[in-house]
């Protein structure tokens, strides 16, 4: 019993150590997916950068966002969620935890007009094909390029992934009607249907599949961190389906303050300036030439598709039935 | 489940899902149980240098996590693997693993071990002195299968498959990654969805409710067949038979053992070759997290043991069948919702983690006790009652002296087992302390593949050392 007595004290040690922090300077307690609170993700910068303006104490609380917050209600002990997408919004909207963001939306620089009152973007990307170009000369530039290709393609599961639901939406916009017909098409190319991103890119980084469902922006880290060029994302002439991330200020939170300036700091250039290099993605606010080099580098899709949560409720169930008949056969 | 709200109907694609989840699983289980058999009759009568390293590594995939073994397997056996490289030099076309026998493939790749250890437990149960008396009354192999043999894999197989049925059911990654595509949607991955996506809690219960009772029906069935043990009390030491020494007998023993050996060990050794160079680079909080795992890996092993011996017996068997049924997710969300109201779910979340896993690994300690418990009452019940042997003086003087092996591996499984689960973990997780195979998930997440294959490394090695310290525990006197 020693072990589970160890386990006990352990949790005993920090409920204290937790309340007597709180009684001093105020907590602004922040729900994040796993790969945003994690110390290879932007959760430490956030951290460093919020708690040197703040005199308060950020805490990070990893793990799913929606499940977790519709399980919670009001009782959440949440004060700002933050990594949240647009698959999710209308649902989050409806559930009304959410308070507005009150935030001054012209800063903003997107590739679409942002003017949700509720769920502010921090950064934003393409949903792209990334390929291997030690392996692949020629990329595809289009989705009729991708289905002539004799190259394999690793796609993810728009039922369990975020990127999978997005490429579905994709296809949905440039194909219409015709979208069952094109995924059948496509099927051939397709080896396999991962779960989720992690599972899909260690594939494609494992030598297993050359191109990979993934986002504009992934090159930005194999050209950074490892120097490595050879990773690129093929840009498509029907446009790119864009992907926001975003954060939200909880209604019921006891910080309404420190959360206010918690949704404010996210738009400011501490942020902004940090985020590309933390998050791998597009900063929300600022200019293209503010980007860091790295990323103003990146080639860009001339057109953004997207797809607001009332039109995307509107296709969700019709596409992603499309899809599982089509991939079924 | 009842705070969830009312359950809701079942629509067409969670038919489809059921029909593919049920016919993966019985062709999983059965070509895991059919080639495990070879395999434990090989390990169980020879002898030979590196047997007992071999027979713990053998069970390492069985505990890996999930994405780790899948990426292993198709490093060794993907479009790109070691194999297919190997045949595209030759001129043929690489392997096709993408499709229902993927899905089987690494389901016995995952599972074969499992029904390899069970049998091989059955194998090692019948005393030596039985197999002398039957070479003394001049049995060939044929006569020895009949008499010997089968009615021992008949009391022990029928578990194997039912154990091994069940945890296919619930299979999602795997399923998914391997399959190839949606036609290969396991009912896990509806529940998924229920919960992830469309946060329809009645339809996640539903359907865990349907994956539960095909485990009911899985567990009955084993009840149904399972015949009782008939061999009668001998002294209860392995030694090495001397039967089966023929040439051909040999070659056969060598095959099964090279066949599994080759399958198992070539995605480890992936693993491995392509963890060592991010062994180095790992940073200290995956150590630390490697440090949280040992510690819930020794709590729930412990738990795992305390509730099992109690419960090995038939009842404990249909007990344990549902436990492996049940959705992590399923489970996560319950407990979620009975903890709230009291306390703060993320300062629970070691403790719980150790709870869930012990309750995980039951299934797997109860298979690996259950026949063994059995079969000591029916041998030395007589003699214990009239000795007055009853209670606990019955657990420490005759059962457990004798259950030594299986509760070994019993305890190794459940270690072994928990050190790699993830399942719990997204709803309770830590922001301070987090398990090794979270971290390594969090590389992933964050494109540190070369890292996060270090992690895996690290991860298999500690299991596969929690794993061989209490199952050598168990056999020291076996195999010495």
């Amino acid at each position: 019993m020693k072990a589970l007595s160890f386990a006990a004290g352990l949790t005993l040690a920090t409920a204290i150590t937790a309340g007597a922090a709180s009684a001093q300077t105020p907590t602004l307690t922040v729900y994040a997916p796993d790969y945003f609170a994690s110390e290879w993700g932007p959760g430490p910068m956030v951290e460093q950068a919020f708690e040197e303006r703040c005199d308060c104490d950020l805490e990070f609380v990893p793990g799913d966002l929606m499940p977790r917050l519709m399980l919670e209600g009001d009782q959440t002990r949440a004060d700002v969620v933050i990594g949240l997408n647009t698959d999710v919004t209308q649902q989050a909207r409806e559930s009304g935890l959410f308070a507005p963001h009150g935030q001054d939306l012209s800063a903003l620089e997107l590739p679409i007009d942002w003017t949700d009152d509720t769920f502010l973007p921090f950064d934003w990307s393409y949903v792209s094909f990334v390929y291997d170009a030690t392996k692949i000369d020629t990329p595809p530039q289009s989705f009729e390029d991708l289905v002539e290709m004799d190259q394999k393609v690793v796609i993810q599961d728009p039922r369990s992934s975020a990127a999978g639901l997005a490429m579905l939406l994709w296809v949905k916009s440039v194909y219409g009607d015709e979208a069952e017909d094109y995924w059948q098409r496509l099927a051939p190319n397709i080896l396999t249907v991962a779960r989720g991103w992690s599972e899909a890119y260690g594939l494609f980084t494992d030598g297993e599949v050359p191109l990979v469902l993934s986002y504009t922006t992934s090159p930005a880290y194999h050209i950074e961190a490892e120097g490595d060029d050879t990773k690129k994302a093929a840009i498509f002439d029907e446009g790119h389906y864009a992907y926001f991330e975003l954060a939200a200020k909880v209604a019921s939170t006891d910080q309404p303050e420190l959360a206010d300036q918690f949704m404010a700091f996210i738009l400011s250039d501490a942020f902004q300036s940090q985020i590309a290099m933390t998050n791998w993605s597009f900063p929300s606010a600022l200019p293209r030439e503010d980007w860091p080099p790295v990323f103003r580098d990146l080639p860009m899709p001339e057109k953004a598709i997207f797809f607001d949560e009332d039109e995307a409720a509107a296709l969700r169930d019709e596409a992603l039935e499309e899809w599982r008949r089509a991939l079924s056969r | 489940m009842v705070r969830a709200g009312g359950l809701s109907a079942l629509g067409p694609a969670d038919y489809a899902a059921l029909r593919f989840t049920v016919l993966q699983a019985l062709a999983s289980a059965a070509f895991s149980v059919l080639l495990a058999v070879p395999v434990a009759r090989a390990l169980a009568r020879r002898r030979f240098p590196g047997r007992g390293t071999l027979v713990t590594l053998l069970g390492a995939p069985f505990i890996l996590p999930v994405i780790v073994a899948v990426l292993g397997l198709l490093a060794a056996f993907g479009q790109n693997g070691l194999v297919s490289r190997g045949l595209m030099a030759v001129g043929l076309p690489p392997l096709d693993v993408y499709g229902m026998h993927g899905v089987v493939l690494a389901h016995v790749f995952f599972n074969l071990p499992l029904a390899t250890r069970l049998i091989l437990q059955g194998w090692l149960a019948i005393p030596a002195e039985r197999f002398r008396l039957a070479e003394s009354l001049g049995f060939g192999p044929m006569t020895m299968l009949r008499v010997l043999e089968a009615p021992m894999l008949a009391r022990v197989a029928p578990g194997a498959f039912a154990v091994i049925f069940v945890i296919c059911l619930s299979s999602f990654a795997v399923a998914l990654t391997l399959g190839g595509g949606p036609s290969a949607t396991t009912v896990e991955l509806a529940i998924y969805q229920a919960f992830r996506f469309d946060f329809d809690l009645g339809h996640a219960a539903m359907l865990g409710l349907v994956q539960l009772g095909l485990a009911g029906v899985a567990g009955l069935a084993i009840l149904a067949v399972r015949v009782p043990g008939v061999s009668g009390a001998g002294l209860d030491r392995a030694v090495s038979r001397q039967d089966a020494r023929g040439a051909v007998a040999r070659a056969v023993d060598a095959a099964a053992i090279g066949l599994a050996a080759a399958f198992l060990l070539l995605p480890l050794a992936m693993i491995l070759s392509r963890g060592a160079l991010g062994l180095a680079e790992l940073p200290a909080s995956v150590w630390q997290a490697a440090g949280h795992s040992i510690l819930v890996a020794l709590a729930s092993t412990l738990l795992c043991v305390a509730l099992a011996l109690p419960l090995a017996g038939r009842l404990g068997d249909v007990i344990g069948l549902a436990g492996i049924a049940v959705s992590p997710l399923v489970i996560g969300t319950g407990l979620f919702l009975l903890v709230r109201p009291y306390a703060n779910p993320f300062t629970l979340a070691l403790p719980v983690t150790a709870l869930v896993n012990a309750l995980m690994s039951l299934p797997f300690a109860l298979r690996a006790l259950g026949p063994e418990v059995a079969q000591i009452r029916a041998d030395y019940d007589r003699l214990a009652q009239s000795l007055g042997l009853t209670g606990w003086r019955w657990w420490a003087r005759v059962a457990l002296p004798r259950l030594r092996r299986p509760l070994g591996f019993a305890a190794g499984l459940a270690a072994a087992l928990s050190m790699g689960d993830l399942g719990v973990i997204a709803l309770f997780a830590d922001p301070d302390r987090a398990t090794l195979p979270l971290q390594m998930y969090r590389l992933m997440g964050a494109y540190r593949m070369e890292a996060a294959h270090g992690a895996a490394l690290l991860l298999l090695a500690l299991s596969l050392g929690l794993f061989w310290v209490f199952d050598r525990g168990g056999r020291v006197d076996a195999d010495a």
